[in-house]
């Protein structure tokens, strides 16, 4: 009997903590790290008496966050208390944003290119704003702590629509990458995965093929990199598939994902939404925002990974593959400009950041801003290169040096003599030199054995120390034997 | 608009509350007794009034961000039950 073909479908949840000072309502710092308890005050540990102030700087990111997900956005919103108990939410609420329209945005779409150069939507169904929790520590003698240093720091919400534009792991893993790449271009979140400053939590469910109605979906928590969201996703739903295959029925759970055994573990049972007891928060006035403020906002946008890949491909003529690689931070997409505005060919330019300069970068375990090379350098290279002046193999020599050293290539090529020689008078002296001295293979190509033209050429190269220009050489010992 | 003995015993669990039969029949006419409040102001006729959820009048509230001192770990801690390793130990979590 064939196995019932089954259909998934990937809701995602990304929380991202915002970069900014302070926390959302007090103003302690957020940080990373630290000794536990040290970033604390009556606010953010929830003491009687004390009084929340919202953190406006986080607005403005949730607020472009939102705009640059094609959100509407909320003129007037509310925080409400989401009421539950756990020991990493000192007030026995959580600080959030509840209901379809009032969260700061929402109703928007991320469009952005997959892996494999498609172009997908994926619609958005809210951008809210709330407050990260304590952190749960586990001591010995099966003792449990709590570390509020990040009770407070600023989280946005960012949900997907339903039903669920996603179905397959390698659409929610290529979402997750763009929309991670969008919050670090805008300076709204570092990005950290591996500290948790960005968490991905697809809600997975599947359901036999051709069904309306979605299956039964788990929330997948902990996948800390954008490989374990993919390789959570796929497990958990190869997990479903066989449980309904064996006859059993989902239960709506919360499961963890253990990244070392490749496989999720319950963590649990979902509570139903009612139960929060949402209701708006009385300590904070809501906010309220001109559409003056909200244009100038959108207007002061900068331009967006998606639109600067495009722009990259089409009007500069790279590959897709290229300009994702060009994209991976703002740093270096900016580094690839300015090298371009000093008059660096595109291609070459980037042919040289993601070849060379990468390489040398990853052995170094440097960025680019913390090496010696500027893009003035890379444009003073690729010109040199593009004139004839140095060939590409004495580029990469000379490059080199430019890393150790941060001297301007030109100067190398002048200082070390390693400028080409393009004087065919020269060149044809060589060659001259190397035929006389090479009467057998002079005789082989006349007799038509046309394959010692290369060794010739070879020759000629390594008494010029590879100085000369290959393509003249070439030229001249065809000419010479032909003579 | 009466509340019932299982609404109540699930709105005491949210609460962690454990009541005994005597407080539940208790609460429950408490309860009704507000609910009966809210029975009566339904009965307004409200249509154009604005939502208020906040009883003062003011919006957009705003914080600087700009770091200041909290409280000292020893301070913080000071009011803690009980503390560990710079922790607040809490009943024990497994996950």
């Amino acid at each position: 009997m064939q196995a019932a073909s089954y259909v998934l479908s990937v809701g995602m949840e990304v929380h991202a903590e915002l970069l900014t000072k302070t926390k959302m309502f007090c103003r302690c710092p957020n940080e990373f790290g630290g000794e536990p308890n040290t970033r604390v005050c009556p606010v953010c540990l929830g003491l009687p008496g004390s009084l929340p102030v919202i953190n406006r700087p986080a607005v403005e990111h949730v607020l472009r966050t939102a705009l640059a997900l094609n959100c509407r956005i909320a003129m007037r919103s509310v925080f409400h208390r989401k009421n539950y108990f756990y020991p990493d939410l000192p007030k026995a609420y959580q600080i959030s944003q509840y209901g379809e329209t009032n969260p700061l945005g929402h109703s928007g779409y991320m469009d952005f290119f997959t892996e494999d150069g498609g172009e997908r939507r994926v619609r958005i169904r809210r951008v809210h704003l709330e407050e990260d929790t304590g952190k749960l520590m586990h001591l010995p003698g099966r003792k449990s702590g709590v570390d509020f240093n990040r009770a407070g720091v600023p989280l946005m919400e960012i949900v997907t629509d339903y039903p669920p534009d996603i179905h397959s792991p390698q659409e929610a893993l290529d979402y997750s990458y763009q929309l991670r790449l969008l919050l670090i271009y805008l300076g709204a979140c570092d990005g950290k995965m591996e500290e948790g400053s960005l968490r991905c939590e697809p809600n997975v469910s599947i359901a036999p093929e051709g069904h309306q109605e979605l299956g039964t979906k788990t929330e997948l928590k902990n996948l800390s990199s954008f490989r374990a969201v993919q390789s959570g996703i796929r497990h958990e739903a190869e997990r479903m598939r066989h449980a309904l295959e064996r006859g059993d029925t989902l239960k709506q759970e919360t499961r963890g994902w253990d990244e070392e055994n490749e496989k999720s573990y319950v963590m649990r049972v979902k509570e139903f939404e009612d139960d929060y007891r949402y209701f708006p928060d009385p300590d904070l006035p809501p906010m309220v925002f001109s559409e003056e403020y909200i244009e100038g906002l959108r207007a002061a946008l900068p331009e967006l990974p998606t639109a600067k890949r495009k722009r990259f491909m089409e009007d500069l003529g790279l590959s897709d593959y290229d300009a994702r690689l060009l994209l991976a931070g703002p740093a270096w997409a900016r580094f690839f400009e300015e090298a371009v505005a000093q008059g660096g060919d595109p291609k070459q330019v980037c042919n040289w950041m993601n070849g060379d300069f990468s390489h040398l970068l990853n052995e170094a375990g440097r960025t680019a801003e913390a090496s010696k090379v500027t893009p003035a350098h890379i444009a003073d290279l690729t010109g040199l290169i593009a004139s004839g002046k140095i060939s590409g193999r004495i580029g990469k020599e000379v490059f080199e040096h430019v890393f150790q050293t941060g001297r301007m290539p030109s100067d190398v090529v002048k200082e070390e003599g390693k400028e080409q020689i393009t004087d065919a008078g020269s060149i044809r002296e060589v060659v001259s030199e190397v035929l006389s001295q090479n009467p057998e293979a002079v005789g082989k190509y006349r007799e038509g054995k046309k394959g010692v033209h290369g060794f010739l050429v070879g020759q000629v190269m390594r008494k010029t120390e590879g100085m000369a220009n290959p393509e003249m050489v070439n030229r001249l010992v065809t000419e010479e034997l032909e003579r | 608009m009466a509340i019932s003995l299982d609404e109540l015993k699930h709105v005491a669990e949210l609460a962690r509350l454990n009541l005994s039969n005597q407080e539940l029949n208790a609460m429950q006419s408490d309860l009704n007794r507000v609910l009966e409040s809210f029975r009566q102001l339904h009965e307004l006729r409200l249509s154009g009034v604005e939502l208020t959820s906040h009883s003062v009048d003011s919006t957009s509230v705003w914080g600087e961000d700009e770091p200041a001192d909290g409280l000292s770990r020893s301070d913080a801690l000071e009011a803690a039950p009980s503390a560990e390793a710079g922790l607040f130990l809490v009943p024990t979590i497994f996950e």
